[in-house]
Formats: structure tokens, C-alpha cells, sequence
């Protein structure tokens, strides 16, 4: 086992822990706080994968925005800061066996999959994937229409959220 | 002769291949040798940042500052290091005790992190990040994570009311934070700090005044210190998101402001100063780390410059500030700096830097008008008499007195 095998398991196995604590965890603070734990995991993964932007990316957009606006919300809503009750609920086996065949069948998708037993290709000098990035973002043969419908959707949710809170005089 | 640090590299490289050490384990253990000592420095400065921190401010106020202790008072921050050390460690009743214990831990550590993308020298440098700009902005996303958390774990009101300020802050303020970065990323067209402090034969802040200036505000409002420090506003919140934190778990709060302030001097004159550029530091690379230092303290001063001559402004301006004014110039400047860098030549860079310059003043100058005609406006506004308050009409004793005109 080489020493990066043994370095993806534990950050598997630390981003799983975490994850799973997101949905244990009785405090919703908490929860949110592991939730962080978990996004920064998935960032250290894209670390490792030689994809420095994503994983910095990640930890802007995921930690820096989503889950500090989620903490945000939630210290702002009365009376869930607390310790909350059970988190279980009557119908906890029924998740536990979808739950249970979703990854089974996933996984026995993945098996007959070649590229799950097929090692990584060697990537190449590292600079060159931002560029690149960069470059199929804005070039018509990639995804320049792709990149430009979704700005005109974030813009229309921009305008959307100034209009709702917009006070007419 | 030139160069110390690369030398003491390879030298350690040959004596662990000399020991039969495998070439991975080699480079692993020089690594692990980089990050303490770089951190040991780092840790060492802020000692004395407390130090230079009261100097300052002393100075700043007409008075002397610590001057018993030592020569200068150089002895007093260790004095301060053992007080922290020895007071009494308070976690207050309600609180979350594992978030709180690790939320001083995290607003220090995070600032730590930012001094491994700094280019000391043309050859000392932690990495080269070829997201280094952009990993800046990632870290300061975890920093104002740690100001939350010790926020909301203190069980406090007021502590809550700070990390609540710190998000309005931190949020809105990356925003033209972000965007005025963009600009020396585009004059040097990479977002490593190294390559963009390669770029700067002409230092960026000719070529961007307005952008370095942008920049600079934005840190500051990250940083949370005065005209910004909303966050720990002793005369509305008492302390902020600190108010709990007694001891060492205060003075981690403290340090961190502290270096994060020196190290935000050092990301600016990295991408605006020339970095380690200077006389003779391309043939000494360990001259380039003198300049380098030097320029980081002296954006340091002016970062307590700053905190010590502005007033604090109140919530409202703060965010009209960032959003009626800093993020409109950011999109202007940024649009205008991407369309001339196509039209400019680049050839002679003193063309270029000064043709950037050019159209930096004009938008100042356009800026300024815009800002005149608001001023008049305003003032005329506040001119015009208000509605006078008057007396109810049923009272007859004050329905004489209020017939006469009370301008």
C-alpha cells in the first residue's frame, strides 16, 4: 500500500465520519459545523486529484458561502440552536433499505465498470489544467453557451431576490 | 554567498540522501523542516507585533508606550505572553465547550495559512500555488468561520451579535474583494503570487492605483479593524464575538488580528509592491526578503495608520459603502483593465503601465465628480428644514406658544 493509498483512507474515512455526523448530531449548529468538516474533506480529495482550482473553489463557494449562510440561518430562526429531540423517526427503516439498495446497486454498477479496476493516467505538467479550464469555459466549441445560460440564470435569481425584497413606495 | 536559504536546502538534501534516506522521505522531511520554521518565525514576529502594535498606537495618540521593560520596552510582550498564560481560564456557564476551545484555535491557524503562499524571495517561497490568489479568498472564508463559531459557542448576546455582523461583513465585503483581485491577475496573467510578483518589472500599483486601493479597503474590512471593526464595537457589543474568552484563548484572538494584519500587508505588496523586488535582489535573493519585509511592515503602519485616524462607521454605511460604492468601482475598473490590456501594446511596458495609469485617473476623476454631485444633493437635503414638531392643538396653555414660528 503506498503512502497516498493510505493518506485517501483516512480522509475517506474522516469525510464519511463527518458526514454521518451531520445527520447524527442532535445540534443543528453542530450538524452545520460537520457539514463544514465534510465540504473540506471533499476539498482535500480534489487536492489530491491535482485539481488545486476545484478544490479551492470548493472551499470558497461551499464553505465560504453555502454553509456559512446555512449557519447564518440557523442562528437566525428562534429555538433551533438547542438541543433537539430524537432524530429518528418511524420511518427510519424504510431510508435504511432504500438507502441500502441505491448504494447497492451504484456500486454493482461501478464493478461492471472498467475504469473502477483500471489504474489512474498520469497526468501531465499541473499549470496547464486552470488554463485549459479557462479556455473551454469561453471557447464556442466547448461551453461558452452552457457557461452563458447560466450566468443569465443567476443574474434572473438576483433580479428575482431584489424584486421580492424590494420595498415599493 | 547570495542565497542562505536554497544553501541550507540543499545541504540538508545531501546529508539525509547521504544517511540512505529514500528520495521521497528526503523531500518530506525538508518540507516538514519548511512549515515549522516558516511558522516558528511567523509566531515569533507576532510576539513582538504586540510590541511594535502598542508602539504605534503610543505614537499615533502623542504618548510614548511601553517604555519600562528592556531597552525601548522590548521586554514587554514577553511579560504580556506569561500574564495570558497564568490568568485564569474562564469557559462560561451554556457554552459549547468543544466549539468554543477550537474557535481561537482556528482564527490564528488560518492566518498562518496565507503565509504559505508568500513569495519572500525570488527562491524562498512556501508554494507557488497556481491558485494562490483565489486561496487567499478560501482562507479568509475559514477565518470568518472561526469568528462564528466562537460567536455563537460563547452563550452570549452580544458575542452572537458580533459573528451575525461578521458575516454581513466578510460576505459583502469579498465581493469587490474578489473582483479588484482579479485585476493584477489579468495584468500578470496567472494567479500565482510568485508569478505575479515575476511579472512586476513595474510594479502593479502604477498600472492599477485604484484596484490596489480597492484591495486594500476590502482587507481591511476582512481583517475587521477600525473604521471597520463593527465586529467587537466596544461602545455597542462591548467586545464582539471575544466578549468570553479569557487568557491565552483571548490572546490567540489578539495574535491573529495581528498577523493577519501583517500578513494582509504582505499579500499587498506582493501583488502590488513588486514583492521582493528591490535593489540587488535579483543577484542576493536574501536582499529580496529584506525588501520584502520591509514592505510588509510598512503596510502594516499603514494599516494602523488607518485604524488609529478613522472614527468607526456605523452598520448602514458600512454597507452602502461596500455595495453603492466599492463593488460598482471594482466591476468598472476590472472591465475597463480587461478591454485596454487587449487594445494597449505590450511591448514597451512603460506604455502599457502608463496607458493603465491613464485610465485608472480618468475613472478617479470620473468617480469623484460622481461623488461631488451626490455630496450637494445630500447636503441639500439635510439643509432643507424638517417638519417641526409641535404641541397637540387641544391643549390650550401651548396652542399660543406654538402659533410662532420656532425655526
Amino acid at each position: 500500500m503506498s503512502a497516498m493509498q493510505i493518506v485517501f483512507i483516512l480522509i475517506a474515512a474522516a469525510t464519511l465520519g463527518a458526514a454521518a455526523m451531520v445527520v447524527i448530531a442532535r445540534n443543528m449548529v453542530h450538524s452545520a459545523l460537520w457539514l463544514v468538516a465534510t465540504l473540506f474533506g471533499v476539498a482535500v480529495f480534489y487536492a489530491i486529484l491535482n485539481a488545486g482550482f476545484l478544490a479551492v473553489a470548493q472551499v470558497v463557494i461551499y464553505i465560504g458561502a453555502i454553509a456559512i449562510l446555512m449557519i447564518f440561518a440557523i442562528m437566525l430562526t428562534r429555538k433551533v440552536t438547542g438541543d433537539m429531540g430524537p432524530g429518528l423517526n418511524p420511518n427510519w427503516m424504510w431510508a435504511a433499505l432504500i438507502s441500502a439498495v441505491m448504494f447497492g446497486g451504484i456500486a454493482w454498477m461501478l464493478s461492471s465498470w472498467q475504469g473502477f479496476s483500471s489504474p489512474l493516467a498520469a497526468l501531465g505538467s499541473r499549470d496547464d489544467s486552470l488554463q485549459q479550464l479557462g479556455m473551454a469555459l469561453v471557447s464556442p466549441d466547448y461551453y461558452v453557451i452552457p457557461f452563458e445560460v447560466a450566468s443569465v440564470l443567476l443574474l434572473a435569481a438576483l433580479i428575482g431576490a431584489i424584486m421580492v425584497a424590494w420595498e415599493r413606495k | 554567498m547570495g542565497d542562505p536559504v536554497t544553501l541550507i536546502a540543499q545541504w540538508l538534501n545531501g546529508l539525509l540522501s547521504g544517511w540512505g534516506l529514500a528520495p521521497g522521505l528526503v523531500t518530506l522531511i525538508l518540507i516538514v523542516i519548511g512549515v515549522v520554521v516558516l511558522a516558528t518565525i511567523a509566531l515569533v514576529i507576532d510576539i513582538f507585533m504586540v510590541w511594535l502594535e502598542r508602539k504605534f498606537v503610543a505614537r499615533f495618540q502623542d504618548r510614548i508606550g511601553p517604555n519600562r521593560l528592556g531597552p525601548f520596552g522590548l521586554v514587554q510582550p514577553l511579560a504580556d505572553v506569561i500574564k495570558l498564560l497564568i490568568k485564569e481560564d474562564i469557559t462560561p456557564f451554556g457554552a459549547d465547550k468543544i466549539v468554543y476551545n477550537i474557535a481561537p484555535i482556528m482564527a490564528l491557524a488560518t492566518v498562518l495559512l496565507l503565509w504559505a503562499v508568500l513569495p519572500f524571495s525570488a527562491t524562498t517561497y512556501g508554494t507557488n500555488l497556481n491558485v494562490g490568489v483565489l486561496y487567499i479568498v478560501a482562507v479568509g472564508a475559514i477565518s470568518t468561520l472561526g469568528i462564528i463559531m466562537a460567536g455563537w459557542s460563547s452563550n452570549n448576546k452580544y458575542a452572537l451579535i458580533g459573528a451575525f455582523r461578521t458575516v454581513a461583513q466578510m460576505v459583502s465585503y469579498e465581493v469587490p474583494m474578489v473582483i479588484a483581485l482579479l485585476v493584477p491577475v489579468i495584468l500578470a496573467r496567472s494567479m500565482g503570487l510568485k508569478d505575479i510578483v515575476d511579472e512586476q518589472v513595474i510594479w502593479f500599483i502604477v498600472a492599477a492605483p485604484i484596484a490596489a486601493i480597492l484591495v486594500f479597503v476590502t482587507n481591511i474590512a476582512e481583517l475587521g479593524r477600525a473604521p471597520f471593526d463593527l465586529v467587537e464595537a466596544e461602545s455597542e457589543i462591548v467586545a464582539g464575538f471575544h466578549i468570553e474568552y479569557t487568557g491565552m484563548k483571548f490572546g490567540l484572538f489578539y495574535a491573529g488580528e495581528l498577523l493577519h494584519a501583517l500578513t494582509i500587508g504582505g499579500i499587498f505588496s506582493a501583488l502590488f509592491l513588486g514583492g521582493w523586488r528591490g535593489p540587488g535582489a535579483e543577484t542576493y535573493p536574501i536582499l529580496g526578503i529584506f525588501w520584502f519585509f520591509l514592505k510588509m511592515f510598512f503596510m502594516y503602519w499603514v494599516i494602523a495608520w488607518v485604524k488609529y485616524t478613522f472614527p468607526r462607521i456605523r452598520i448602514d454605511q458600512m454597507l452602502n459603502f461596500n455595495w453603492k460604492f466599492l463593488t460598482p468601482l471594482a466591476l468598472v475598473v476590472l472591465v475597463v483593465t480587461a478591454i485596454l490590456d487587449k487594445v494597449l501594446p505590450h511591448e514597451p511596458l512603460w506604455v502599457y503601465s502608463l496607458g493603465m495609469l491613464a485610465a485608472n485617473l480618468v475613472i478617479a476623476w470620473v468617480t469623484l465628480q460622481i461623488l461631488r454631485s451626490r455630496a450637494r444633493k445630500e447636503r441639500q437635503r439635510v439643509a432643507e428644514p424638517g417638519p417641526i414638531a409641535r404641541p397637540p392643538e387641544a391643549n390650550p396653555s401651548t396652542t399660543q406658544a406654538s402659533t410662532t414660528p420656532q425655526v
